[in-house]
């Protein structure tokens, strides 16, 4: 609590005990009045006198003249008519309370998605001639060498120079795995160094460091406002003045029609304070507050998640989504060539560690990707075996000679090549199927002593939880899930029916990219803007910057530490984890949830007040608890979607 | 040239209302003030001088609401 809720707090508990007083006192209403000015004026002083600077500057309608006016207009009532000041200073002692929990509440929250954001570094270490200096971290240059000791964040981007250590990145990517470094690794600023010292030549500076662009771009999210927020500001800008006018009429006509047309008393009394209680109810606080609070609280808990999201109005149309446009290399897959399956020929002699294994040392001193897979597949290649006689033979493979054993090891034409009838090798399919796929996928035949010896496959490895996403996106109510891709229509069709994919589009070129995703944009439109289905992409970042400027949400994967992928993109996925897109597709959802809620609740409860109110059923007390407690009620809704990234 | 400051109000509104009469003052072209935050973006005009115009800033916001702060200094 800060001094000024202390102090608040104070005024409320002395005026609530100076009310609770005067209940036993009895005397005449000139004295009452002055008694209940005191608790009065301790509770309600400011609001009087904010009040009295906004007529002074023009300013238009605002609670606090609301607050004021009802007040003060019991308080006359109490003295002419009633002489019950109770309401009048209970009123201005709610209205207070609400004040002050709102304003509690709204602290709590920011300093809670500050302690989630804490990954702002506080200074760095740097190496004099007497041991280690802290410094700020903005005064650090570009290629000096920092120490990161055990237990510290990591302040500023930059590359290992010395030592290893397992890093805690889960304020960064929410992943609780920790990452090692070695000497020559990439670290990025905001992770946590868990074990061992680290000697970090800076790369960037620190406000070009992940963790300072990060903190930025989480800030600066709310200021985009969404649809909802603008309605919110619209709504109250003419729901204030339309509740003053409908008091004013309240308080003027139905006596004038009773004294004129029905010749009954005019009840000018119970008017007037039927119009008063209009003004306490007409307070819009609980949308002002709890609207952007949502968004807020959203967008902090999504980005503990690592799903950045780079304003409410991203959040909104995210929560739209119908449909899902993936890219495939990258997003889906891992891009990287991986062994998938060795199937050595029948009869050849030879099982499939034999076959890696050879297949490895011919491809010993190549740098193809193929080459690096075999090698990487089979693991210890520096063995002992002698390799010999290796020749390149361009648009085949290659020939060498392991352990005496003469190896030819390339696409189908290397076999023919070798002398070697691949269709008597082996089944006729192999032929059909057989050539190096134009995209991720390769098939690798091996020749050896003359004799075929079987295939192994490489590709594009499917994330493994690919699938899960896909299927994740579904239940989250994403109906159309489709894929582009640049590859061979054989490799995309493969990759597709293996996640449940079937609308996919292959051989393209990036423009080509473009124009899908406005094809499917097409299919989208809706003459109602609001209700119009919204188009995600997502995509790695890398030479999709024009796709994700297109999409009406494009999301950039496995983003950490790009800075292009960062500033092309709406939603910011620091993970390459496809599930996170279903992730923040949840979130977003929540997170309108209970927007909407807020919104129909506090407006419902309002109406149902001032109805119930102009036929004289409510009273001050219950339209100030009514007010009070709709506004406590949809702040603590809303601070529940600062945890909806865990949850969800 | 664009600076973000640090700034102290109490509630949303109020925070609205501080937006407006900064976007009112002379030297400003675009301010945005984030109640979540509490921070002003203020982005100036041409050649002002940043100090003089916060200066004009803060008080017109705390014509519209007076429990307010900038902390520009």
């Amino acid at each position: 609590m800060s001094k000024k809720q202390r102090n608040n707090l104070i005024r409320i508990i002395v005026a609530a005990l100076c009310l609770i007083a005067l209940h036993w006192v009895h005397a005449d209403v000139r004295v009452m009045f002055v008694l209940y000015m005191v608790p009065y004026l301790i509770v309600g002083y400011d609001i009087l006198r904010k009040a009295g600077k906004g007529i002074v500057n023009r300013q238009p309608l605002d609670e606090n003249l609301l607050m004021s006016l009802a007040t003060v207009g019991a308080i006359a009532l109490a003295l002419y008519k009633t002489g019950d000041f109770t309401e009048a200073v209970a009123v201005m002692l709610f209205y207070q309370v609400g004040e002050l929990f709102q304003s509690y509440a709204v602290g709590k929250s920011r300093s809670n998605i500050g302690e989630l954001m804490d990954i702002r570094p506080d200074y760095a270490n740097l190496e004099g001639e007497d041991g280690i200096e802290k410094v700020d971290p903005d005064e650090v240059e570009i290629r000096t060498v920092i120490v990161v000791q055990p237990g510290e964040k990591i302040p500023i981007d930059g590359i290992v120079v010395e030592g290893s250590a397992s890093l805690d990145t889960s304020a960064l990517t929410g992943e609780s795995v920790p990452r090692t470094v070695h000497t020559g690794d990439e670290v990025i600023s905001g992770c946590i160094n868990t074990n061992g010292v680290l000697r970090i030549r800076t790369t960037r500076e620190f406000d070009e460091s992940t963790a300072s662009k990060i903190l930025d771009l989480v800030e600066n999210a709310s200021s985009r406002k969404s649809r909802s927020e603008n309605f919110i500001s619209r709504f109250a800008r003419v729901y204030t003045p339309v509740v003053v006018i409908s008091a004013i009429l309240l308080a003027i006509l139905p006596p004038l029609i009773r004294m004129s047309a029905l010749g009954v008393v005019a009840e000018w009394g119970v008017w007037i304070y039927r119009a008063l209680t209009f003004l306490v109810i007409s307070c819009p606080c609980a949308l002002v507050i709890s609207i952007p609070l949502s968004f807020f609280a959203g967008i902090g808990g999504a980005s503990r998640a690592g799903i950045l999201v780079k304003g409410s109005n991203f959040l909104e149309d995210l929560s739209k989504v119908k449909t899902v446009v993936m890219d495939k290399t990258g997003t889906l897959t891992q891009g990287v060539f991986e062994v998938t399956s060795i199937e050595p020929a029948e009869g050849a002699g030879f099982d499939a560690a034999e076959l890696l294994h050879l297949a490895a040392h011919a491809e010993r001193h190549s740098s193809h990707p193929i080459a690096q897979a075999l090698r990487k597949a089979f693991g210890k290649e520096q063995d002992g075996c002698t390799v010999e006689e290796v020749e390149e033979i361009a648009g085949h493979g290659i020939r060498a000679k392991v352990d005496g054993k003469t190896v030819w090891v390339g696409n189908e034409k290397i076999v023919r090549l070798a002398g070697v009838d691949l269709a008597g090798a082996d089944s006729a399919e192999t032929a059909a199927e057989g050539n190096l796929l134009q995209d991720g996928a390769a098939v690798i035949y091996m020749v050896v002593d003359g004799r075929y010896a079987g295939r192994i496959r490489i590709s594009d490895v499917i994330k493994p939880t690919s699938a899960q996403a896909i299927r994740q996106m579904r239940e989250a109510g994403v109906s159309e899930i489709v894929m582009l891709t640049g590859d061979g229509k054989q490799a995309a069709e493969a990759v597709g029916q293996e996640l449940g994919i079937r609308k996919i589009y292959s051989e393209l070129l990036p423009a080509d990219k473009v124009d899908k995703v406005e094809e499917l944009l097409q299919e989208c439109e809706d003459e109602n803007d609001r209700r119009r289905a919204r188009l995600a992409f997502a995509g790695d970042g890398i030479n999709d910057a024009p796709v994700l400027s297109r999409a009406d949400i494009g999301i950039a994967m496995g983003a950490l530490g790009s800075d292009a992928a960062i500033e092309a993109a709406d939603v910011v996925l620091m993970d390459d984890d496809p599930v996170q897109i279903a992730k923040a597709i949840r979130i977003s959802r929540k997170c309108m949830r209970i927007v909407y809620e807020n919104i129909w609740f506090s407006i419902g409860v309002k109406v149902l007040c001032l109805l119930l109110c102009a036929i004289g059923l409510v009273g001050m007390w219950a339209a100030i608890f009514a007010d009070v407690g709709v506004m406590v009620l949809a702040v603590l809704n809303a601070i529940r979607t600062l945890f909806a990234g865990s949850s969800c | 040239m664009k600076k973000t400051y640090k700034i102290y109000v109490d509630c949303a509104n109020c925070a609205n209302k501080m937006e407006v009469a900064a976007n009112k003052t002379e030297g400003v072209k675009e301010a945005s003030v984030n109640f979540m935050t509490l921070k002003m973006k203020v982005e100036f005009e041409e050649g002002v001088e940043p100090q003089e115009v916060m200066k004009e800033v803060l008080k017109n916001c705390k014509k519209v609401e007076d429990d307010c702060e900038i902390y520009y200094e």
